[in-house]
């Protein structure tokens, strides 16, 4: 190889190598090494105790295709197939357990079984190492983000499904009389929480036709106040379809809150508790309850 | 565009259309008020079932209707305001402080019958 003009390059650089014929070389080592270099991942996966929601042939499966995703990724530096590889693996893990450290750790150590075989390699070529380090570290860095982030992206998708399912499930408008709506709130609310539970009661106001609803807050500790407001709305919004609310079972917290609001509370119907909240929702409804006989 | 206005008896109900503009909403509100003059009754329901938006003119003219048949001796009804439009409302602060409201046409009749039977 000559320079431009006339004089020759230095000896190291005469077998200077393009980066992508780096990268193929690099990807053909670690093809024809496949079988070893899995074998000695998974051992050191099971050295360091990760994935143990798993078995031995499930780690075994799985870490081959993440090797051969790996390798792939390197060769064709296709990153979006390799998150979408890494959510639709995290996808088939995460319900078996696995957690974000575990996956990042083995990828990492992935990286570094991979590396290693690549020291063994080129021990007596040190320049030549550095070159296919140059490419390899990138890539590799780039790999193991991918995968740890698209692990990270399923896993928050999962939990949103859960808490959309516990949202759902925690908010049941029941029906105790003609007329009569019951909402026991249980638990945290959070704006988007207060949204559904107000959606939800006056969609069962318009189903049931009902003409009183007892909310009752007595399961709920705290509330800011962009949820107290929202209650206050929940009950004008009642009124709006014709039923009236009674408010049962306020915590000394919560009363506070509302105060601090400056809830008028000449809007608002409050009883102390669930029992005299229906008590007096019967009435409105001209209901009288009469004792016949004493309980057997 | 023409709001229909039936007589029921002692009471008047008229059906709101989906899309009332401003205009309807100024001359429903003149001619609602002169019916009730003239036909001298003594309720008004005034149905919005139809309605999937209530914005706050809308909202400012049917309190105003309510406040006017009043002047006149007379007590108006809004039924049938939907859940989502009834959301919308409060979240923009349209509460029809002062209006009697039913859920729909049927339980707005029940509520001026035994509001009359009791004041007779």
């Amino acid at each position: 190889m000559a320079k431009r003009d006339g004089t020759s390059l230095p000896p190291e650089l005469k077998q200077a190598e393009e980066p992508s014929e780096l990268l193929r070389e690099l990807v053909a080592h670690l093809r024809q090494n496949r079988t070893q270099l899995r074998e000695e991942w998974v051992v050191r996966i099971t050295e360091t105790r990760l994935l143990t929601a798993m078995t031995k042939e499930e780690i075994f499966a799985e870490a081959t295709s993440v090797y051969d995703s790996y390798v792939e990724a390197l060769e064709t530096e296709a990153f979006e197939a390799l998150q979408a590889y890494a959510r639709n693996l995290s996808e088939r893990i995460i319900p078996r357990g696995v957690e974000t450290h575990e996956v990042v750790g083995i990828v990492l150590l992935l990286r570094d079984v991979l590396a290693r075989s690549l020291f063994a390699k080129y021990q007596n070529d040190f320049k030549k190492l550095n070159r296919i380090l140059d490419a390899y570290e990138p890539a590799a860095n780039r790999i193991a983000n991918t995968v740890a982030v698209g692990f990270v992206q399923e896993r928050e998708r999962v939990i949103r499904q859960q808490q959309e399912a516990i949202r759902e499930l925690s908010t049941p408008v029941l029906q105790v009389r003609e007329r009569l709506l019951i909402l026991p709130i249980i638990g945290v609310i959070d704006p988007q929480r207060a949204r559904q539970l107000t959606e939800q009661l006056l969609r069962g106001i318009r189903t049931n036709r009902a003409k009183v609803v007892v909310i009752d807050i007595t399961g709920v500790a705290a509330m800011d106040l962009t949820v107290a407001n929202n209650l206050v709305q929940t009950v004008e919004a009642s009124r709006l379809l014709g039923a009236t609310v009674i408010v049962t079972g306020l915590s000394p917290e919560i009363a506070q809150t509302l105060v601090t609001i400056g809830v008028d509370l000449g809007k608002m119907n409050t009883v102390g508790d669930l029992q005299g909240g229906i008590e007096q929702a019967e009435r409105l409804l001209g209901y009288k309850v009469e004792k016949l006989a004493e309980p057997r | 565009m023409e709001v229909p206005i039936l007589k029921q008896g002692a009471f008047l109900i008229a059906t709101f259309q989906a899309a009332l503009s401003d205009a309807d909403l100024n001359q429903l509100r003149m001619g609602l008020v002169q019916q009730v003059v003239k036909l001298r009754s003594r309720a008004v329901i005034v149905d919005v079932t139809a309605m999937d938006v209530m914005d706050s003119f809308a909202s400012r003219t049917l309190r105003e209707i309510a406040h006017m048949i009043r002047l006149r001796g007379a007590e108006t009804v809004i039924v049938g305001i939907q859940p989502e439009v009834a959301f919308a409302m409060v979240q923009l602060g349209l509460t029809l402080e002062g209006v009697a409201t039913a859920l729909d046409l049927e339980e707005g009749l029940a509520y001026l019958n035994e509001k009359f039977k009791t004041t007779n």
